[in-house]
């Protein structure tokens, strides 16, 4: 049949099972090391240990689970839009297949202890090398199907997840310059100060252009879709795809502030970080006032639970990140666990949420069926990733403070009234309450799979055909 | 400190370049209809069942299968 006349859904239908498996894959790492925090003798010799594992849970969630969703659904969301099927096949499958490789290959390495030692970047030169030609590949379909679109006006979507492509070639490759030393060992070409600040420019913009852009093309799309109604402002949509790209870059030096980092460094990343509260909540606001006149949907639709709670999240975390990015609140805020708290609600609330919510929207329609097997376990999986997150960031929000406190408290003399060890042991059961928030999190992902695995095995692998341009368009 | 000199002409050829794509896309006509897109992607009807239940995707599916063989 001709390939012309169907969208290439096989790609998007690889890219969405593994998804939902490296989601898994990642959280439990996640439980796992949450787990070793709180009884330490779960840490079994070098393989297993916290500091090894820890590098492979956040790369596991954000670039196995999150890139997976990220790409399944831009591969999507580019067709629907366009009109037109991805330009390639075989670069398609090739971005698959090369992705899944470089997952791997951390998943290897990582806990053998071959590490670049960059946060969020810890995967050895040759792997960098994969990646970065796995990337260019993927920015060749991406836009070369936008290139050959049959709809002249470029949804916003596609902007979004235009910009997070762009955005992480540039971040990947100059926060990678690398000098071998053996196969599997190099340093950064970078040392010093200037090589944290490079890590954190890098570190921040992957958090704007990766989990934030991606993830609001996600937004953009499936919210409007699952909801049967266009966004409530499309002018508001593309002043905020604007204002973010304009303003994000600058915010890095947060992440720094107390270091030998100059203080005008510093003082100019807070103010950008203070400014990034305008956009992102003026694409809250946005999305969630999609569903006015329509709340009651939210009364019996589990997967749009799924995405405007999300969205709340997402209101949340960008409220609070721009707040711990003030000088006087990071003194208190800055290497406490409230950091991690705050991660974890932009990670489990926001990216976590729309991406399941997402992938609940795309893995019927990827398979023929009318919706996933069952209805009554997305409504579960909802209540479970709610209450996981809830226990996660509350818990990590009480130790965070204390750990913070603690360590500022003087007696009058002018010691310390805490020793480090007491910060440790007030932190304790928190750190089991976050564990438990973890196992919470990760149940509902089992759900999920089951859900997932039942569709699949129900439905039939079908390529949509592509309909006709409409006329108004 | 030398980072800045690598970070900050960075950051400020890359506002330039985002400068140069957004005056593009609004000489090109991008946004010059920010109403009818949100619509539109509703109106692309991407629900599988739709081929079996209306009548007029029936045809078409016909028309397909006549192809194949």
């Amino acid at each position: 049949m001709d390939n012309q006349a169907t969208y290439n859904y096989k790609v998007v239908r690889q890219f969405a099972l593994m998804t939902v498996v490296w989601g898994i894959v990642g959280m439990l790492l996640g439980v796992l090391i949450a787990s070793q925090l709180v009884w330490p003798d779960l840490n079994f010799g070098p393989y297993f240990h916290f500091g090894r594992l820890r590098a492979l849970h956040t790369s596991g969630v954000i670039f196995a689970f999150g890139g997976c969703g990220l790409i399944a659904t831009s591969y999507y969301v580019v067709q629907r839009t366009c009109n037109v099927r991805l330009i390639s096949d075989k670069l398609a499958a090739f971005t698959f297949w090369g992705y899944q490789a470089v997952i791997v290959a951390c998943v290897i390495t990582y806990p053998l202890g071959i590490t670049f030692n960059k946060e969020y970047a810890e995967m050895e030169w040759p792997i960098k090398i994969l990646l970065a030609i796995v990337w260019v590949a993927y920015a060749i379909v991406f836009f070369g199907t936008i290139a050959k679109r049959k709809v002249k006006h470029i949804y916003v979507a596609n902007w979004f997840y235009g910009a997070f492509i762009l955005a992480v070639t540039l971040l990947h490759v100059v926060n990678s310059a690398f000098i071998p030393v053996t196969m599997w060992k190099s340093y950064s070409a970078y040392a010093g100060a200037v090589d944290a600040m490079v890590q954190w420019w890098y570190g921040h913009n992957a958090v704007g252009f990766f989990l934030t852009a991606g993830f609001l093309g996600m937004m953009y799309y499936f919210v409007p879709k699952q909801a049967g109604r266009p966004i409530y402002s499309y002018r508001l949509s593309v002043v905020h795809f604007w204002a973010l790209s304009f303003t994000y870059m600058w915010a890095g030096p947060h992440h720094l502030h107390y270091t030998a980092l100059p203080d005008w460094t510093q003082s100019l990343g807070m103010v950008f970080s203070v400014i990034l509260l305008a956009p992102s909540w003026g694409g809250m606001i946005n999305g969630i006032m999609t569903l006015s006149g329509a709340w009651h949907k939210l009364r019996t639709d589990p997967i749009l639970k799924f995405l405007i709670t999300a969205l709340s999240f997402y209101g949340m975390s960008t409220f609070e990140g721009p707040m711990m990015a003030i000088k006087t609140v990071n003194a208190l805020s800055h290497y406490t666990d409230w950091t991690v708290g705050h991660v974890h609600s932009g990670a489990l609330g926001w990216v976590a949420m729309i991406t399941i919510g997402s992938m609940y929207y795309l893995i019927p329609r990827l398979f023929n069926r009318d919706q996933m097997h069952s209805v009554k376990l997305i409504e579960v999986h909802f209540w479970m990733a709610t209450l996981g997150t809830v226990l996660y960031i509350s818990s990590m929000w009480i130790a965070g403070v204390t750990q913070g406190l603690m360590w500022r408290a003087v007696n009058p003399d002018g010691t310390l009234t805490y020793a480090f060890i007491d910060a440790v042991k007030a932190t304790h059961p928190y750190y089991f309450v976050r564990a438990l928030g973890g196992l919470c999190f990760l149940g509902g992902m089992v759900l999920m799979l089951y859900n997932v695995l039942r569709t699949v095995t129900e439905g039939k692998a079908v390529d949509a055909r592509i309909p006709a341009v409409a006329a108004h368009a | 400190m030398e980072s800045l000199y690598l970070l900050i002409p960075l950051s400020v050829v890359l506002v330039f370049v985002i400068g140069i794509i957004f005056w593009w896309s609004v000489r090109g006509g991008q946004f010059d209809d920010l109403e009818g897109p949100a619509y539109r992607i509703l109106h692309d009807d991407d629900a599988p069942q739709k081929e079996r239940a209306d009548g007029a995707d029936i045809q078409k599916t016909r028309d397909a299968d006549g192809d194949e063989r």
